[in-house]
C-alpha cells in the first residue's frame, strides 16, 4: 500500500463529505458497522423507475470509510438498481484509484455494502453472497 | 543501572533486520505480541529436527528427551515468576485460556447465586468476558473498580468493592491501553483480608518487569508466552498448590488421568490434571530460551529501559500540537511501556495506515478493552505504541516523523 491511499481528493471528501445527512423520507436504507475501525455508516436511497434519484449517507468512521462513502454517493446518482446489484469491490478500487489492501478493505467497502443492501431491501430480496462478503 | 545494549539485542531478532522500500521495520506493537530471538526460533526448530516425539509416553530416547525439555521449561517458568515449583505451572494456550480455566473450574465450584465478583474498568476482554459469562451462569454480581481521572484505579472504589466480600478479585497487573501498573501486592493483601481469592492478569507485566507471585501473594496469575519472546499458543496459569489441587479439571482426555475404568476415573496430579491430550510441546520448549534471554538481560533493566523510552516518547509527543495521550503521569514508577494517543480529527486506523507507509508498526483500535476506550476515554479507538527490549529512541523518532506526516495529510495544525 502506498501513500496514494490518502490522496488529497479522498482526504478532502473525508473532511467535507458530500451527501452526508440522514434522509427521513427515503425509500430504503441500510446500516453497516465495521468492528475493526468502528466505522458506522447508514446509506439512504430514493428510487424512481428503477433508478436512484437521491442518495445520502450518515454516520462516522475513518477517512477511508467516510471519504469513500462521500465519493460513492456522488457517483451512484442516476444509476439503475440492476446495475448497483452487480457492483463489487473492483468498483471501489476504481472509484478511489487504489486497492486499499486487506487491512483496510472493509473500510473502503462498507458504504457499497450498505448501498447494495438498501437496494436489496427495496426489492424485497435477500442480499447475495457477494454483497455479504464485501 | 546500565541501559540495555539495543544494537546487540537487535542482532538476535532476524525480523528486525528486514526492511520495506528502504525503510527498516520499526516494531512498536510488542503489547500485542513480541518479536522472537534466534534462540527461541532455533530451539523450536531443533526439537522438530532432532527429538520430535510425544511426551509422557514413549519409552525411548527421543521421547524422554522431549519430556525432559518440556518439563524443564516449566521449572524455568516457575523460577522466572518465583513460583515454588513446576506443579504450580499449568500450560494453556494463552492468558485468555488461563483466566477462562479459573472461571470455568474454580468459578463453577465456588461461585453461587448472589456472590460478588470484583474486576476493574481497565480490564482487557480476556479478564472481563469470562467473568460476565460466569456471573450470568451463576446469577452472581459483577462489580467494577473504577478508573480515576488520573488513569489509576480509584482507591475508594476498590474499598467499596471489597466491602462486599467478593469471592474473587480479578485484576490486571498492567493495563494494555493506559500502561498503568497496579499495586497488585497491596490489592491482594486487602482482598485476602476480606476472604477473597485474587487472580492477576499478568499478560503485560511478566514480559516487562520483575514479577514474583509469592511476593504478590495472589492465588492465580495468568500470562502468555508470545508476548515475552516465546512462541504463540503457549501460556501459563500459575495457581497456588492449594487452589489447583481443589479445582476440578474442565477438559478430559489423555494425560490428565491416573486411572480410568468404564464408569469412573481418577485425576492425575497437578499441573497435568489440567493438560488433557498432547500438549503444545514446541511451545513449552520455546519458553526456556525466552525466559533465559530475559533473565540474562535482567528484568530490572528491562523495566528501566522501557520506562526511559516511555518518558522520551511522552516528552516528544507532548511537543506536538493536537496530539493527546492517555495514561498516568510518568515519573511515579507505575507507567509501563505503553503509550496510547490520538491525533485530533484523525481516526487512529488512518494513523496506523500512514505509520505503515513508514514501516512503523503500531496498533489502532479498542485494544480488546472496549468499555475502557469507548466509555471512559470516550474515544471510538486509540492508536498505541508499545516498547520492548529491542526498541530505542530512534524508533520513537520514526514514529514522530510519521505523526508529522499524518498531520500534513489531514492538515491538522
Amino acid at each position: 500500500m502506498g501513500l496514494d491511499l490518502y490522496a488529497e481528493d479522498l482526504v478532502a471528501n473525508y473532511e467535507h463529505p458530500h451527501n452526508k445527512k440522514s434522509m427521513p423520507d427515503s425509500d430504503s436504507k441500510s446500516h453497516e458497522y465495521n468492528t475493526t475501525c468502528g466505522d458506522d455508516i447508514t446509506v439512504y436511497i430514493k428510487v424512481k423507475d428503477g433508478k436512484i434519484t437521491d442518495i445520502s449517507f450518515d454516520g462516522s468512521g475513518c477517512a477511508i470509510s467516510v471519504g469513500t462513502a462521500s465519493k460513492l454517493t456522488d457517483a451512484i446518482k442516476g444509476k439503475s438498481i440492476d446495475e448497483i446489484e452487480k457492483l463489487g469491490f473492483d468498483y471501489i478500487v476504481d472509484l478511489i484509484g487504489i486497492d486499499p489492501g486487506p487491512a483496510r478493505a472493509k473500510c473502503a467497502s462498507i458504504s457499497l455494502k450498505a448501498l447494495k443492501k438498501a437496494v436489496f431491501i427495496y426489492e424485497h430480496k435477500k442480499p447475495d453472497n457477494e454483497t455479504e462478503k464485501l | 543501572m546500565a541501559r540495555l545494549n539495543v544494537d546487540d539485542i537487535k542482532k538476535d531478532f532476524p525480523i528486525l533486520q528486514s526492511s520495506k522500500e528502504g525503510r527498516r521495520l520499526v516494531y512498536l506493537d510488542s503489547a500485542a505480541t513480541s518479536q522472537k530471538p534466534n534462540q527461541v526460533i532455533d530451539a523450536i526448530s531443533d526439537y522438530y529436527r532432532n527429538y520430535n516425539a510425544n511426551i509422557h509416553r514413549g519409552i525411548y530416547n527421543i521421547a524422554e528427551e522431549a519430556t525432559e525439555a518440556y518439563e524443564n521449561s516449566k521449572k524455568d517458568v516457575a523460577k522466572f515468576i518465583g513460583a515454588d515449583s513446576y506443579d504450580e505451572i499449568v500450560y494453556v494456550r494463552n492468558t485468555t485460556e488461563a483466566i477462562n480455566l479459573v472461571a470455568l473450574s474454580w468459578g463453577d465450584k465456588n461461585i453461587a447465586e448472589g456472590d460478588h465478583i470484583l474486576i476493574s474498568e481497565m480490564e482487557h476482554h480476556s479478564n472481563l468476558v469470562p467473568w460476565i459469562l460466569l456471573a450470568k451462569k451463576k446469577k452472581a454480581k459483577l462489580d467494577y473498580i473504577k478508573v480515576g481521572n488520573d488513569y489509576r484505579l480509584d482507591r475508594q472504589s476498590l474499598s467499596e468493592g471489597l466491602e462486599k466480600d467478593p469471592k474473587i478479585v480479578a485484576i490486571t497487573h498492567s493495563s494494555n491501553v493506559l500502561g498503568t501498573i497496579n499495586d497488585v501486592k497491596s490489592i491482594t493483601n486487602e482482598a485476602h483480608r476480606h476472604g477473597s481469592k485474587v487472580l492477576v492478569d499478568g499478560a503485560q507485566s511478566v514480559p516487562h518487569m520483575p514479577v514474583n507471585v509469592k511476593e504478590i501473594g495472589c492465588d492465580f496469575y495468568a500470562f502468555s508466552g508470545h508476548k515475552m519472546l516465546g512462541p504463540t499458543g503457549i501460556g501459563t496459569l500459575y495457581g497456588s498448590r492449594e487452589e489447583l489441587n481443589n479445582m476440578p479439571p474442565i477438559i478430559g482426555g489423555g494425560d490428565m488421568i491416573k486411572t480410568v475404568e468404564f464408569y469412573s476415573c481418577t485425576w492425575n496430579d497437578i499441573p497435568w490434571k489440567f493438560e488433557a491430550g498432547t500438549s503444545n510441546i514446541e511451545g513449552g520448549i520455546g519458553m526456556t530460551p525466552a525466559v533465559k534471554y530475559l533473565e540474562n538481560l535482567g528484568m530490572d533493566r528491562v523495566f528501566e529501559h522501557e520506562a526511559e523510552l516511555t518518558k522520551y516518547a511522552i516528552g516528544e509527543l507532548s511537543k506536538i500540537d493536537n496530539v493527546e495521550t492517555f495514561g498516568p503521569e510518568i515519573g511515579k514508577g507505575d507507567h509501563a511501556g505503553v503509550v496510547s494517543f490520538n491525533i485530533k480529527g484523525v481516526h487512529p486506523h488512518d494513523v496506523a495506515s500512514i505509520f505503515d507507509n513508514y514501516n512503523v508498526a503500531i496498533r489502532a483500535g479498542h485494544h480488546c478493552a472496549m468499555p475502557l476506550v469507548t466509555q471512559l476515554l470516550k474515544q471510538s479507538a486509540v492508536a498505541r505504541m508499545s516498547f520492548y527490549i529491542y526498541n530505542d529512541e530512534s524508533d520513537i523518532d520514526k514514529a514522530v516523523e510519521a505523526i508529522k506526516e499524518v498531520k500534513r495529510i489531514f492538515k491538522v495544525k
